[in-house]
């Protein structure tokens, strides 16, 4: 796919991949070799978290028929534009890829992001509205979960309100995700497509704070709580709370959701030195320190304590990352920072690392190598090192169970410990990806239909 | 859009707006506090609450003009609107019959302070309240706090109306006279409450403060209001943002609280520069 120049996108915000164009659409669509399906199943589709019928829209591509194409994705899913940029495909439909066992998979995340652009450009159809069902559902939280099972069940006919904290629905989308990776008019454009499904949306308002969950069960008849992991972790080493010394949220925050980039056009301020430490190996790391480039830093490096092969993030994005001049320091972790009599950091001591046994994530567990400490001068870090999730529901609310890490406890469909309140995504999976979150929506949803079917009629 | 209903002058600086948010008014408590967003460009700002009304579907802030954003606020009349206003952030205040409770507002923290002094005499406490500012001019609040308090002391920098001095010289003296004192409760900016925490420490009297760091969420996602107490890292928008002033680490605060403050330079050199040409035109 044609990609903006590393030397030149480094100075902007804009996105990095150009997208498709019809031709190279159909012409992509055409290496599908249309695969038997396998008693019944077709396994690209077992690769999917909510279940897109794959071959059949990139058969619609292969015949230029596009508008078939967008129709058959959004039968599963609402979020086409987003997920065919952020989803790691490459772990998902594209590995049960027959083509891919030889040679390149089909690239199937491009060819949903193409069908979505193709639609956006020429103006979003809005579906039928369906017969309305006899119920109402409050959604907690506007993130890929909670705009999942919303969308899902206001296409059932339920009547859907979402509550988000922040003035803007989209969630991690909108505040998480830089512009330059998904632009925040795509996210606004499929959250409007949601709005369009009869979906409303109050922004404002923390559930738990301005609204309980039991105020919510006096009105709704089920609840769907999609909240997150929003709590940044630390590393609790000296000198994290000084000044300069960021969590990726509060640096991603400023940048996409507050707009700092334009400051002072925009009102909310960041700090960007010139060189910037990323801690951390994950698709964020990667987003902050290739965010801190833009930002005008010298230097941006990812300190990581394992090696590449170990990093969570996308191999799209470590490129990406690398062509535009981020600096990899591979198997060193941070000891302390250092600050200036000011209280602003000014160096990151490290220590390296070895690789020794696998642990249990099943990667070689990273062990620090003794008196191997040194010093680095930086004047920003972010730490980047996944988040938990955010506890503020939860604890406000009796009756809802949670593990020790903190995610919402709930049953395979869905349902918590809590009479009529549902729960999905990263608050109960921990950190994952936006495509896992949407498929525990999904299930959700249809769990919140049966449920208040059961209650209604049974 | 949040409609502001009233809008008061309590001094050329400092401003009372009463802003219909019947949703906050309904659950806010006092200690407790707001964010607002003035606009599509604007920051995310918190302020205490000062005072609400669950009929009216109100809530009360006192802001004191020093950036930007207070500036372009300052500016608003009756009738605009905010485009965000999201609340009752942060945990209440601990309301409990402690006993005697001195209560101690400094600067605009006078407004944040009303509605603890007000709370713990309703809970039957002994309330004993000194506020400070530095002019007699910048003095808020005052017949609000007066009429809730048992004993109520002023003091201003300039000796323009009671004490010439600190507050806490005040509750120096207090305690210096022997008052018996349960709890102190202090609101205002960070130097003044490291001075409060400072004095009462050796006595071993409960101190709480309110802590008011950077803030962007308010909802404990950011970490951009983390604060050091007790040597632990507490996020004062959900673990606060009222902590044991004998446990926070008030030089940390004050440093951190000095982040954005050449940017925040910028912004209001600008903004004046914009308005100055509006008046000229």
């Amino acid at each position: 796919m044609p990609e903006q120049d590393p030397k030149q996108r480094v100075k902007n915000f804009d996105e990095v991949p150009l997208g498709y164009s019809l031709d190279t659409a159909i012409a992509e669509a055409k290496r599908c070799l249309e695969c038997k399906p396998q008693k019944g199943r077709k396994i690209c589709v077992d690769g999917c978290p909510v279940g897109i019928d794959i071959p059949a829209f990139v058969k619609q591509i292969k015949e230029g028929n596009i508008e078939g194409a967008i129709h058959i994705i959004k039968k599963k899913n609402n979020l086409p534009a987003i997920c065919g940029r952020v989803c790691p495909y490459e772990d998902q439909c594209e590995k049960m890829c027959v083509m891919g066992v030889k040679f390149e998979p089909v690239a199937i995340g491009r060819l949903e992001r193409f069908a979505a652009d193709y639609e956006r450009e020429r103006g979003l159809n809005v579906p039928e509205k369906p017969v309305s069902k006899d119920g109402r559902v409050a959604v907690v939280g506007s993130g890929p979960a909670g705009l999942t099972a919303a969308a899902d069940l206001a296409r059932m006919g339920y009547k859907v309100t979402i509550f988000e904290a922040l003035h803007e629905a989209g969630g991690v989308l909108m505040y998480g995700i830089p512009e330059f990776r998904l632009p925040k008019k795509i996210v606004r454009a499929e959250v409007d497509y949601v709005r369009s499904l009869g979906v409303d949306i109050k922004t404002d308002i923390v559930i738990g704070k301005t609204i309980t969950i039991d105020d919510l069960l006096e009105e709704f008849d089920a609840v769907f709580i999609g909240t997150g992991a929003g709590l940044p972790n630390w590393m609790n080493i000296p000198g994290e709370n000084l000044s300069g010394v960021y969590s990726a949220n509060e640096f991603l925050t400023r940048i996409n959701l507050m707009r700092a980039y334009n400051f002072p056009e925009y009102d909310t301020p960041i700090r960007v030195g010139k060189k910037v430490a990323t801690i951390g190996g994950g698709n964020v790391a990667m987003d902050c320190a290739r965010t801190a480039l833009r930002m005008g830093a010298e230097e941006s490096y990812i300190l990581y304590r394992r090696t590449e092969k170990e990093m969570p993030a996308r191999i799209e994005e470590i490129e990406h990352a690398k062509e535009e001049g981020v600096i990899f320091k591979l198997l060193v972790a941070p000891t302390r920072y250092i600050g200036d009599e000011k209280g602003w950091v000014r160096q990151v001591e490290c220590v390296r690392m070895e690789l020794g046994e696998p642990d249990a994530s099943g990667r070689r567990r990273p062990i620090p190598v003794k008196g191997s400490e040194f010093t680095m001068d930086v004047d920003t870090v972010i730490v980047a090192i996944g988040q938990s999730p955010n506890p503020l529901v939860p604890k406000a609310t009796p009756g809802l169970q949670t593990t020790e890490e903190g995610t919402i406890i709930v049953n395979e469909e869905g349902l918590t410990l809590k009479e009529g309140v549902f729960a999905g995504g990263d608050i109960t999976s921990g950190a994952a990806t936006v495509i896992l979150a949407m498929g525990a929506g999904k299930k959700a949803a249809a769990a919140i239909d049966r449920y208040i079917f059961t209650k209604k009629c049974g | 859009m949040y409609k502001i209903v009233a809008k008061r002058e309590l001094a050329p600086t400092v401003k009372l707006f009463e802003i219909s948010a019947p949703l906050v008014a309904n659950k806010a408590k006092a200690g407790q506090f707001i964010i607002l967003r003035i606009d599509e460009k604007g920051e995310r700002v918190p302020f205490t609450i000062a005072d609400w009304s669950r009929e009216k579907g109100t809530v009360t802030i006192v802001i004191l003009e020093v950036g930007k954003t207070t500036r372009q606020l300052g500016a608003m009349k009756e009738g605009d609107h905010v485009l965000n206003f999201v609340g009752p952030l942060g945990k209440p205040a601990e309301i409990e019959n402690y006993g005697t409770t001195v209560c101690v507002g400094g600067g605009v923290g006078i407004a944040c302070i009303y509605p603890e002094v007000r709370a713990l005499k309703a809970a039957g406490n002994r309330v004993v309240s000194i506020i400070g500012a530095r002019s007699k001019n910048l003095l808020i609040f005052e017949e609000e706090i007066r009429k809730f308090s048992d004993e109520f002391y002023i003091a201003t920098d300039d000796g323009s109306k009671g004490h010439r001095g600190f507050v806490s010289d005040i509750l120096q003296t207090l305690i210096n006279t022997n008052k018996h004192i349960d709890r102190v409760i202090t609101v205002g900016p960070p130097i003044m409450m490291k001075v409060i925490a400072n004095l009462t420490r050796p006595y071993g009297i409960r101190t709480v403060a309110s802590l008011n760091p950077i803030m962007v969420d308010g909802t404990g996602m950011c970490g951009s209001c983390r604060v050091i107490v007790g040597g632990e890292t507490k996020f004062a928008c959900v673990d606060g943002p009222e902590f044991d002033a004998h446990l926070v680490d008030f030089d940390h605060l004050i440093a951190r609280n000095r982040r954005y403050v050449e940017e925040e330079a910028l912004s209001l050199r600008n903004y004046e520069e914009a308005t100055s040409k509006c008046r000229k035109l």
